[in-house]
């Protein structure tokens, strides 16, 4: 479904800040794969989100989702393949608009948009089935601006934006870090039962290695713009964060230098 | 009194749909737009034009439109293809514009006093079906004296304000008004959920702009003239409409606002009225007050939210003193 080869980016090139932001990434996500992506700060998986979703383009490599070579195509037509939700709680909702508003700006973004009505019934209705799921009582307060929301619920809202149009590809970049810990835990437990329920197939960065284990089938370790580790299937099942920072020190021959991920 | 105010109100229902167009930009795509200055006038112009070159009104005013859309639209592309500052867009369009709307009139001022405007036709049709007769009288039985010459004017206008404010709406919730009015809230999402940004800038000051060259084009035939300079402060005035207009009425909704907006262009110009008929101001002075509404606008709202707020605490604070005595 994603395929990304030979991937690489060079920030500051032939400066004293020269720095090699991705070396030679190849990645292969098959339809379905939930993929969680772990690193230290700087090990470049939010320039590989970046650059999948298009706000990045890279020196070298290609990008394919869905079979299509979409390296060269901006973000906003790659959007539509992509859903996305931001570390930042406000990054992802329209704030001065109603939810019922928000959504209709998602229902659009696999089509054309035209000079209909952007909510009518039918898609009203929709939007209330959708927003049920989250079980935040939001589906009875479609008109309600969403910047009265808490930064718990306007992440569950754009989680829900992201997914609920099937996208192709799913992009979280770290999206519960900004959240206390019972809203982080409800919009972890959402993203799981969401895409457990829609099969999307989803790349999540996080900081947070307990979280990279509960979720996804398959885990990605990133290092100095390279992916060192690459587990699945039963084997990441069997994963503890123990055996994660011995293989990191196996691999790499330091310690990991990052508390906030072993602890966060 | 009643003939200044009947005219304040007639030019004010005219420059609502001029704050129509700054609402769009200045608000709904957060745009500072100082194109505004000169798409006024550029809609002034090329409606003078027309008319004196014997085209039909109606299509003059709708090429006033569409000039003041191709103006808003190159500021747009200035903006998103040249990745020149928003403000420095809208300024540079403004000074290109003076040179192209004296081009267009071919001198400084086109007169359009013995010329049949939009507004000339209306007054003869509400005079052949008796309507101008009717108000006046009214109007005598409630013992006003100097009666409006007539009253089309200020009706027709009241309908075609109210028919763009409607659309307006409209088009704020279509699927594009959504994108559009995202932009100016949350960028970076509106483009993750696939709407291409650059061109919807391009067509948000477009339209925008074409509102106010419309407004100009309309101007222009009411008062008989276009002028290169009429434009001079147009962004203010539109300005202070806006904010006066949605400090008073509010912006809960979209239909609301816009309501706000054309209410707010009403009070600007009774304002401005009232104010040059006083003794110790005159024409000189509108522009300082203009710029006090502004600030009065923007800061009296502020101050009656603090004093409401602290009022209401220290009411919750005596509650509770209360409480805890009678429980001592």
């Amino acid at each position: 479904m994603l395929r990304v080869e030979n991937l690489s980016i060079t920030f500051n090139e032939g400066t004293p800040d020269e720095k090699k932001a991705l070396q030679n990434i190849q990645l292969e996500l098959k339809p379905g794969d939930f993929v969680t992506v772990i690193g230290s700060n700087g090990a470049g998986k939010s320039t590989l989100m970046n650059m999948i979703s298009g706000a990045l383009f890279p020196d070298v490599g290609i990008i394919e989702i869905n079979n299509q070579n979409v390296t060269t195509l901006k973000e906003h037509k790659r959007a539509k393949k992509i859903g996305r939700v931001f570390q930042d709680p406000m990054a992802g909702t329209s704030p001065k608009m109603t939810i019922e508003e928000n959504l209709a700006i998602a229902y659009a973004r696999n089509k054309t948009r035209t000079l209909k009505p952007g909510a009518n019934k039918k898609r009203r209705a929709l939007f209330k089935e959708e927003l049920e799921r989250l079980h935040l009582g939001l589906e009875n307060r479609l008109s309600a601006k969403v910047g009265l929301l808490s930064g718990g619920e306007r992440q569950a809202l754009s989680l829900l934006m992201a997914t609920f149009t099937q996208p192709d590809i799913l992009l979280l970049d770290e999206h519960t870090a900004a959240l206390d810990p019972s809203r982080a835990e409800l919009i972890t437990n959402l993203t799981g039962e969401i895409v457990k329920e829609t099969h999307l197939t989803t790349l999540m960065v996080t900081h947070n290695m307990q979280q990279a284990l509960d979720l996804g089938n398959r885990l990605i370790m990133m290092d100095k713009g390279q992916i060192i580790l690459d587990i699945d299937g039963a084997k990441k099942q069997a994963l503890t964060i123990e055996k994660l920072l011995q293989e990191f020190k196996r691999i790499r021959g330091t310690d990991m230098d990052n508390d906030r991920a072993i602890l966060g | 009194m009643f003939i200044s105010m009947f005219n304040a109100v007639e030019s004010g229902i005219i420059f609502a749909i001029m704050a129509l167009g700054v609402y769009l930009s200045f608000r709904i795509l957060d745009f500072p737009d100082l194109t505004v200055d000169g798409s006024f006038v550029t809609g002034a112009a090329v409606s003078a034009l027309l008319i004196v070159n014997g085209m039909p009104t109606g299509l003059a005013i709708l090429a006033a439109l569409l000039a003041g859309f191709l103006a808003g639209s190159i500021t747009g592309l200035l903006n998103t293809k040249g990745k020149v500052n928003p403000l420095l867009s809208g300024i540079l369009m403004m000074t290109a514009l003076y040179s192209i709307n004296l081009r267009i009139m071919g001198q400084s001022n086109i007169p359009l006093l013995n010329q049949e405007t939009f507004f000339t036709q209306l007054r003869s049709i509400f005079e052949s079906l008796g309507i101008d007769r009717a108000f006046d009288q009214g109007l005598t039985a409630l013992g006003i004296e100097n009666l409006p010459s007539t009253y089309s004017a200020l009706l027709i206008m009241l309908i075609v304000t109210f028919i763009i404010k409607f659309i307006t709406d409209y088009f704020l919730k279509t699927e594009v008004g959504l994108a559009l009015r995202a932009i100016g809230d949350n960028e970076q999402m509106i483009r993750s959920f696939s709407a291409n940004t650059d061109h919807l800038k391009v067509l948000g000051l477009g339209v925008s702009n074409g509102l106010v060259a419309l407004a100009g084009g309309l101007y222009a035939q009411f008062t008989g003239f276009s002028d290169l300079n009429m434009g001079i402060g147009m962004i203010v005035i539109g300005l202070a409409s806006v904010i006066i207009g949605e400090s008073i009425i509010g912006t809960k909704t979209i239909g609301r606002t816009t309501l706000a907006v054309v209410v707010g262009a009403v009070i600007y110009r009774i304002v401005i009225t009232l104010a040059i008929r006083s003794d110790f101001l005159d024409n000189g002075d509108t522009k300082l007050i203009t710029a006090l509404l502004v600030v009065l606008a923007l800061v009296v709202p502020k101050v009656v939210e603090t004093v409401k707020e602290s009022s209401r605490k220290r009411k919750k604070r005596q509650a509770l003193n209360q409480q805890v005595r009678r429980g001592a």
